[in-house]
């Protein structure tokens, strides 16, 4: 250890300033560190001691490292800052203003470009829209009448008043699910098992005879994992499906949100801020892709290497947004798309080319992913959107597709 | 009786020695802070690193009751904390009953009575034990969902679970609490925040070889050299599954127990099973992709003979 950060005062002297300063450094670097872990820090280092600079690190480490990817950043910052903490001092100075303003640029930038939507309403949106009561729910159809004739139009060809509208409908889409049976139990009328606990409880009562109390299964929607194409291709639907699916992490709990063009992007946590315009900006800035090539097999391989076990966990769900046109002939798709497949509880492909009545499975893409899919739907329309909704009702659950069955048994003929 | 707990980062390390783990020192550090500071050890990693093992030789060396709480989905109040004998709470009634018991109330006591209480691990690993503090392994964390995780934030901050017919059960002595997960799911910074936490990594040529003779003390030290050799290189290929330490420990002894002096590309192909689980990656290694590995660490320990 050098001598420099501990002078062998109390804990609460130069040390502990020193550790305050430095969690503050990680702060600033985007970990999330509280004062209480601060004080925990420096109880862990009283406890430790100070012999080695290497138990120092690791020290520090267990208290304010929570993640795996966390390692880089503390790493790197520890290096920094307790080689020569007088320097650092220094430059936390300078960076001192800026941490106490809001230090994000485009947040002022979306602020300014919303006032001006206030200050002139003429152009882009309708005021009366303002003066409408909000509406708390819609769910599979859209009533409002004219956002009727936007349902029918396909995205690709609207203009940007009707894209406005459309996004604020896709906004307000909320998705059911059909809910899966958890392990959990509670309390009902008719359950099927006995609530041991409740019916003794219950026979304490004066009555005296020993009344069954019942239980049953309690049910919850499965995770979604959205698996969203962005690439040239897709140029033009990428930011309705952006929109969809922020509309849907801000609904519901457990929905994971990637992105893929030739590389895969997973824009899980920028989506979750709950207004939209920061959400999708943090989104693209994360993005490096946007309209590309497409590489989907060498995506789906990294997701099933890296994600599929953290995320497909308790009976997911998945949607796979894209046309399926790779840049690559195909090569190893159909492999990643039947681990994909075999990982989750239902895969769900969504394909805007589908639009087109004589739509056939014609590219290498298209023939390698078909097999494996549970639904083949077209999106590329409001009305697509809701069609979708429906079909993830419960309900339409089990009806089976048969133009999808039809390609499917062409497909394994071949 | 138990033995007393390290009283430095050192002996904490000599202390895993004993019973067999080779630890390197960070692991060692954060060990010895959770155990002095009694605060829970989160240890996060791939699977067969040597998680649960820590708990297991931890309750070994210090000679103290283990107490494993293996999770799974659905895990609940009445399967991890306690439940009551409703079978016998039953045949009590009926006694009861046949006696003429009329105060409800003494009926009530006498059927919500710690007679009647099954304990589980959580339960258990409060109550006093006559060797000290119990270890309390709480293994595979992320297998449970968020509402079990939710309830344990509770458990682990304040050590005591209350039951509603008998009260709050404080615990004796603070346990030493070990968290593993394999991270098949993210589990909430609150949690994590009440622990130490480790991200538990393969470990590098030098302490699996150290490990090897430790564990697989059949395995000669040319064969251990080119397991860990062949192992590690293993890990640098994109593979669905990369083999962990216990992987490395279970080939050297199949290897070893196959007479096995040297290393050649058709044993591996008939072994590789051991050490890798998954049938894409299998396809992918056997043959010459194995082969061309074996020529690489074959030649690095030539260039490099271990001093």
């Amino acid at each position: 250890m050098d001598a420099q950060p501990g002078t062998g005062e109390s804990p609460s002297g130069r040390l502990a300033t020193n550790i305050v300063h430095f969690a503050r450094t990680l702060r600033t670097a985007g970990l999330r560190v509280g004062p209480g872990q601060i004080l925990r820090a420096i109880e862990a280092v009283e406890a430790a001691g100070l012999q080695k600079r290497d138990d120092f690190y690791w020290t520090l480490h267990s208290v304010f490292v929570n993640r795996r990817d966390q390692r880089e950043i503390f790493d790197q910052a520890f290096h920094v800052y307790w080689r020569n903490p007088r320097l650092l001092e220094k430059m936390m100075e300078m960076l001192l203003p800026s941490i106490d303003a809001p230090p994000d640029p485009d947040k002022s930038r979306e602020l300014s470009r919303r006032l001006q939507d206030a200050l002139s309403p003429g152009q882009g949106e309708a005021p009366k829209d303002k003066d409408e009561p909000p509406e708390v729910e819609v769910e599979a159809t859209f009533t409002v009448s004219d956002r009727e004739v936007l349902q029918h139009r396909d995205f690709e060809q609207m203009t940007q008043a009707e894209i406005d509208s459309a996004l604020r409908a896709i906004a307000r889409l909320r998705l059911p699910m059909p809910e899966r049976r958890t392990r959990r139990y509670r309390s009902s009328r008719r359950g099927a098992k006995i609530d041991f606990r409740a019916s003794l409880r219950r026979a304490l009562r004066p009555e005296g005879l020993i009344e069954l109390r019942r239980r049953e299964p309690r049910r919850r929607p499965p995770p979604l994992v959205i698996l969203c194409d962005i690439s040239g291709s897709m140029a033009r639907y990428s930011r309705m499906f952006l929109h969809f699916m922020h509309a849907i992490t801000n609904d519901r709990d457990r929905v994971f949100c990637f992105t893929f063009g030739t590389r895969l992007n997973n824009v899980t946590r920028a989506l979750r801020y709950r207004d939209v315009d920061i959400a999708l900006a943090k989104a693209s800035a994360q993005v490096e892709d946007w309209s590309g090539g497409t590489r989907i097999g060498v995506a789906l391989h990294e997701f099933n290497n890296k994600w599929s076990r953290r995320v497909l966990g308790q009976g997911a769900v998945v949607l796979l947004i894209t046309d399926g046109l790779d840049r690559e002939g195909a090569a190893g798709l159909e492999e990643e798309m039947e681990r994909l497949h075999k990982s989750c509880s239902r895969l769900i492909w969504l394909n805007p080319l589908l639009r087109y009545g004589a739509y056939e499975p014609k590219s290498q893409g298209n023939k390698a992913m078909l097999p494996h899919v549970d639904e083949f739907r077209p999106v590329h329309n409001l009305e697509s959107l809701a069609g979708l909704i429906a079909a993830l009702d419960s309900h339409a659950q089990h009806r089976s597709d048969r133009r999808l069955t039809g390609w499917q048994t062409e497909l394994r003929k071949e | 009786m138990s033995s007393a707990k390290p009283a430095s980062i050192d002996a904490t390390v000599e202390l895993l020695k004993n019973g067999e783990y080779i630890a390197d020192r960070s692991l060692a550090t954060v060990l010895y802070l959770a155990l002095k500071l009694g605060r829970p050890l989160f240890c996060e990693g791939e699977a067969g690193v040597g998680k649960t093992e820590i708990a297991k030789v931890l309750a070994a060396t210090l000679k103290r009751p283990l107490i494993r709480l293996q999770c799974y989905e659905g895990l609940d109040v009445s399967s991890a904390v306690y439940e009551w004998n409703y079978a016998r709470q039953m045949i009590e009634i009926r006694l009861a009953e046949a006696q003429g018991v009329q105060d409800r109330g003494q009926l009530e006591s006498d059927i919500f009575n710690e007679r009647f209480l099954i304990r589980r691990p959580l339960l258990q690993a409060l109550e006093p034990h006559a060797e000290g503090a119990p270890i309390l392994l709480i293994d595979e964390l992320d297998r449970t969902d968020e509402p079990f995780e939710a309830y344990l934030l509770e458990v682990l901050s304040d050590f005591q679970v209350t039951i509603p017919e008998l009260g709050t059960v404080k615990a004796a002595q603070t346990p030493i609490v070990i968290i593993t997960s394999n991270r098949t799911r993210e589990i909430h910074d609150a949690l994590k925040r009440r622990c130490f936490y480790h991200w538990v990594d393969y470990p590098d040529l030098k302490r699996e070889l150290e490990i090897l003779k430790v564990k697989a003390p059949g395995a000669s030290e040319r064969l251990s050299r080119q397991v860990v050799g062949f192992v590690q290189e293993l890990r640098k290929v994109d593979l669905f599954k990369s083999p962990g330490v216990a992987e490395s420990i279970d080939w050297a002894t199949a290897l070893s127990e196959l007479d096995v002096l040297d290393l050649d590309p058709k044993t591996i192909n008939d072994t590789l099973g051991v050490l890798l689980k998954y049938q894409d990656d299998i396809q992918r290694m056997q043959g010459t992709e194995a082969a061309d590995i074996l020529r690489k660490v074959k030649a690095d320990i030539a260039a490099q003979p271990l001093g």
